[in-house]
């Protein structure tokens, strides 16, 4: 497909750290963290249960706030961006999807879908959404509620809603942690499917070293720091 | 495992957290709302009635033909009470040649106990000034009519009986001047130690002895039951509401207000506090599956939580309860120069009462849901989908609407006004509950068409369609009491009050002969006085019902019917029926000729002497017997202080009889002069001077007024609580919400936007609501229990959906601002 590999990596850190302080103590969670990603990788980041995996997924996505250091990400620095503009800048480059789905209750699988693309102000919101749908085999189910959806039904609407808006770089946070493994296969390769067929750069979280294998490159994580 | 401990560790941990600030603000203010209005509307009722009570001079009075025991006397001091004594009897006075019959009044020290007798000024301080005594043995107080009469001047010595007094005081204003047709003589007073010597105590003269006693109400209310079951037949007790029908009718719709403002925050508090508990229970469940997973017991659970509860509803009563009794003191010093006297110490029976109503508001609404927290399946910690109980049970509201009616019929003191308020409530939840979820299914309809952040709005709203509908409901239910307190409560003491016009009829004449009509028609021409109308008047004693006789000894069960039969009634005719008197019963006399007389009778009275409908009545009027058959009952609106009778006639039978006339009039204060005029040229029609009745009515109207607004500064504040909890029940969901809107790239506007739109829709609906509801009570306690014409204002309409939206609107804003500002990672990771 139309991959592209350009000089600057479409995501970047620099020395992110992160610190939580409590009354007794401060908590590094992320240590110095520098990593790269380009264009059209598909990256794993993997290491055991606390080892800041989700902390620094949601730093790159700048849904939350590093102690120091700097995210890239497209070019822009993003912790000099307010939070409407990463908003902004995050509904244009980012998709995401989530172990546990994060669909919005109130709107159905279509609405679910149309939500970033009514957010980014795209006019026929509601055809692309329905492609998308469909294109994820969900064709019949555009005007259920996510509660009337099986698990692995969610995580399909999550997938079409992280593709709708054409996104760069899609984050995925373990995303077959809340299904059996049957469905966790299924949903997995429907995301590598759509991956090449956007074109999309991937960062996977994940524990699961197999799944990991499926990426071009992993970042291993423990106690917060990179062990290559 | 020990649940005792385990509830005060739960509940110490959540009010650490701020878990509980809604309940706890919600229970605190409303029960301090309830309790400021419980000690305020005691001390204000107590006050109330002790300045009533300035027009018995007392605040109860002892009445009888025959000499009072002295025990009365001294079980009323052994209650810290005061005594005077009042012996009262009809004689001629004279002076020189010229005599008159007067009322006379002999009293003991302290006379009177309430109120304030005025004196008439003297020649070095022309001033009314009041009496801080009673006469001096050997002299006599005299009324202006006497003075008139007599032609009498101070020093002037009066012939009483046996005996002479000195002349040395002109009454101007007797506190328990009688406002009744009956006694209208001139009136002296006289020291009780000079009646000895008048010899005018003999067997058969007609005195009356009376014992004013005054004090704490309570002690009053303590005497009142120790001597009303040592009462012979010949004697009765009176107090302020056995006592003149206007001054009761005002006191007792006063009474009303208050109640009802005290329901409205009953009202709110329940909003709130259901509001609450619906984000409790979300907030419990993945506690109680991980208690049940590690094998805590059903029973366990269900003890802890009402361990829990209880603990809670009596820390946050008790708070409401300090902070209510603060208020009230606040208040009744904000107040104090409202009332002409201090306001009494309140009772207890408010703190109490503000115990109870917060514990059964709480438990009523908070532990049937609560409970059921223990039957969340332990599978949830596994499975977070799983076991999320309703949070809106069936069992749990109508729990909290039978804990609701308790607390109305409760608190509203009268099972009508209780019951009114309930069923209207009951209605009111089921007719908006219906309409709400037919505007949800019809707006979620459009929400295809709608744009962006009204489509989100309408979305929100139709998938929590019964949490939206509680929402709205409560919301709409207090904003309703709102409104019926704001705009409704202002036309309704609008209406009261403009039943009081300021040219309202302050002079009663009495005993005006047919040959005086002409003359006085012409007295008041020249005065440049509206001709008020005359009515005739025939007296007349009931002798017969249905043709057996009656007796005043049939009656000695009810001393006030007793005082009906034994007295003559004032008879008379009329062709048309007057605008302050509506049949409820039977029909009016048209302007047809009929052949046989009819009686209208007055349905109070009626019923106080057992008549009805089709009965015949047999008066003896002057000796020969009158006999008519009742026709219809009336009801007479007697606040307007018009001339009104029990009794009247079809026209064309009682004007054989002896007639006399009366009318009523007013005089406006710069021409008070002519009443003198008018006792010198007409020496034996009485005047009769209403005016401080009247202002005292008025006064209380005002009073009563200032204190239902303030009462209504806690609805209000109770009112923004349901807001509050309104938002805060949906706080948890919207902030996920915000989290996923803002990790797909939404603005803070475009989020905003979204929301604006679904409490514009939320407020709009309960603004919707609350007008029509408020309509609704508004007239029906207007017309059913306060008994005025009260016609819907449409404003009301207006006012409250617009204040509706706004409302919940800016409140909504305001209250998820900080959810806008929370890195949605955080939350994100808390709830998913």
């Amino acid at each position: 497909m139309g991959n592209k590999i350009v000089d600057e990596p479409i995501l970047w850190t620099s020395a992110l750290t992160r610190q939580v302080s409590t009354d007794e103590e401060q908590l590094t969670i992320l240590q110095s963290i520098d990593l790269q990603v380009n264009a059209g990788e598909a990256v794993a980041i993997i290491g055991a249960s606390g080892s800041g995996k989700s902390t620094l997924l949601g730093l790159l996505a700048g849904l939350d706030i590093p102690t120091s250091g700097k995210v890239h990400l497209d070019g822009v620095d993003i912790f000099k961006l307010d939070e409407d503009e990463r908003a902004a800048l995050r509904g244009k480059v980012l998709g995401f999807v989530f172990q546990s789905f994060q669909l919005l209750p109130a709107l159905t699988a279509l609405e679910n879908v149309m939500l970033p693309l009514e957010l980014a102000g795209v006019s026929n919101a509601e055809v692309s959404a329905q492609r998308l749908l469909d294109r994820v085999g969900l064709a019949l189910r555009l005007h259920h509620y996510p509660k009337q959806l099986s698990g692995g039904e969610q995580q399909r609407v999550a997938i079409a809603r992280a593709f709708a808006t054409a996104p760069k770089l899609l984050l995925a946070d373990e995303p077959t942690g809340n299904l059996d493994s049957a469905t966790g296969i299924q949903i997995i390769e429907l995301m590598f499917e759509l991956n090449r067929e956007h074109g999309t750069t991937l960062v996977l979280v994940t524990h699961d070293e197999a799944l990991s294998q499926r990426c071009s490159r992993q970042i291993r994580l423990a106690d917060g720091k990179l062990v290559q | 495992m020990n649940f005792f401990k385990l509830s005060f560790l739960m509940l110490r941990r959540d009010l650490r957290a701020g878990e509980l600030n809604v309940l706890v603000l919600a229970l605190v203010i409303a029960v301090s709302g309830m309790t400021t209005v419980g000690f305020f509307a005691d001390r204000v009722e107590m006050a109330l009635s002790s300045e009533s009570n300035q027009l018995l001079g007392a605040d109860l009075l002892v009445i009888s033909s025959h000499p009072l025991a002295e025990s009365y006397r001294e079980q009323a001091q052994k209650f810290d009470l005061k005594t005077s004594t009042v012996t009262k009897f009809p004689s001629m006075v004279f002076n020189g040649e010229a005599s008159q019959l007067v009322e006379i009044k002999a009293v003991t020290d302290g006379y009177p106990l309430r109120g304030k007798l005025y004196l008439g000024g003297t020649r070095e301080s022309p001033q009314n000034r009041v009496a801080n005594m009673i006469p001096e043995p050997g002299t006599i107080w005299v009324d202006e009519k006497l003075m008139v009469r007599l032609n009498l001047k101070k020093g002037d010595l009066l012939e009483i009986g046996s005996t002479q007094l000195a002349v040395s005081e002109l009454i101007i204003r007797e506190p328990d001047h009688s406002v009744g047709f009956m006694n209208m003589r001139p009136h002296v007073l006289i020291s009780a130690a000079d009646l000895p010597a008048t010899d005018l105590i003999q067997q058969g003269s007609r005195i009356t002895y009376r014992l004013l006693v005054a004090g704490e109400a309570r002690n009053v209310e303590r005497y009142r039951s120790w001597i009303e079951q040592r009462l012979t037949t010949a004697e009765r007790i009176e107090g302020i509401r056995d006592a003149r029908p206007e001054i009761k009718a005002a006191l007792e719709r006063a009474e009303k207000f208050l109640s009802l403002a005290a329901l409205a925050s009953v009202i709110l508090a329940a909003a709130a506090i259901s509001l609450a508990v619906r984000r409790f229970t979300l907030r419990h469940l993945d506690g109680c599956a991980i208690m049940r997973s590690l094998g805590a017991s059903q029973a366990g659970l269900s003890q802890m939580y009402l361990l829990y509860f209880v603990t809670l509803g009596v820390v946050a009563s008790a708070i409401g309860c300090l902070l209510g009794f603060g208020t009230q003191e606040i208040l009744t010093i904000w107040l104090t120069d409202l009332t002409e006297t201090a306001l009494p110490w309140p009772s207890w029976l408010p703190a109490i009462h503000g115990m109870l109503i917060g514990m059964v508001l709480l438990l009523g609404f908070a532990l049937p849901p609560i409970l059921n927290l223990r039957s969340v399946p332990a599978l949830r910690v596994l499975r977070r989908d799983i076991g999320r109980p309703n949070a809106h049970s069936l069992i749990g509201y109508l729990s909290g609407l039978a804990a609701l009616s308790f607390l109305f019929i409760w608190q509203a003191e009268d099972l009508q006004l209780g019951l009114y308020f309930v069923a209207g409530f009951i209605i009111a939840i089921v007719v908006f509950g219906l309409l709400g979820w037919l505007l949800v299914r019809m707006l979620s309809g459009l929400r295809h068409q709608a744009g962006g952040a009204w489509r989100y709005g309408l979305a929100s709203i139709h998938r929590r369609t019964i949490s939206s509908l509680v929402q709205a409901v409560s919301l709409g239910l207090g904003l309703m009491a709102l409104l019926v307190l704001t705009l409704i409560q202002d036309d309704l003491i609008e209406d009261w009050s403009t039943k009081l016009p300021p040219d309202m009829p302050n002079h009663f004449l009495v005993s005006i002969q047919s040959d005086q009509l002409q003359p006085l028609e012409a007295f008041f021409s020249r005065h440049d006085i509206d001709q008020p109308s005359v009515y005739p008047m025939v007296r007349g004693r009931l002798t017969e019902i249905n043709g057996e006789a009656v007796s005043p000894d049939d009656y000695t069960a009810d001393a006030h019917a007793e005082r009906h039969i034994r007295r003559e009634f004032n008879l008379s005719w009329a062709s048309d029926l007057s605008d302050d008197n509506q049949i409820v019963n039977g029909a009016w006399w048209g302007n047809a000729s009929i052949e046989e007389a009819e009686i209208s009778f007055e349905e109070g009275l009626a019923k106080t002497i057992g008549v009805k409908l089709g009965d015949r009545l047999t008066y003896d009027i002057a000796g020969s017997p009158f006999s008519a058959k009742i026709t219809s009952l009336r009801k007479v609106d007697w606040d307007t202080f018009r001339v009104n009778f029990f009794v009247i006639v079809s026209p064309g039978f009682l004007e054989g009889y002896p007639v006399s006339y009366v009318t009523s009039f007013y005089v406006p204060p710069a021409k008070t002069a002519m009443i003198h005029e008018l006792v010198r040229e007409f020496p034996n029609i009485l005047v009769v001077d209403v005016a401080v009745v009247i202002n005292q009515v008025q006064q209380m109207i005002g009073q009563v007024s200032q204190a239902i607004e303030f009462v209504f500064l806690f609805t209000l504040l109770a009112g923004f609580v349901v807001l509050y909890a309104a938002i805060a029940s949906t706080q948890d969901e919207r902030i996920y919400e915000a989290a996923i809107f803002r990790t797909l790239g939404a603005k803070r506007e475009q989020l905003t936007r979204a929301w604006a739109a679904e409490f514009a829709i939320l407020g709009g609906l309960a603004g919707l609501f609350a007008s029509a509801g408020a309509s609704a009570l508004g007239y029906a306690v207007g017309h059913y229990v306060l008994h005025l014409n009260y016609t819907v204002n449409p404003w009301i309409w207006v006012t409250g959906i617009f204040v509706g939206v706004i409302g919940v609107l800016v409140a909504g804003m305001m209250g998820t601002r900080s959810t806008l500002t929370t890195p949605p990672l955080l939350t994100l990771r808390k709830i998913g």
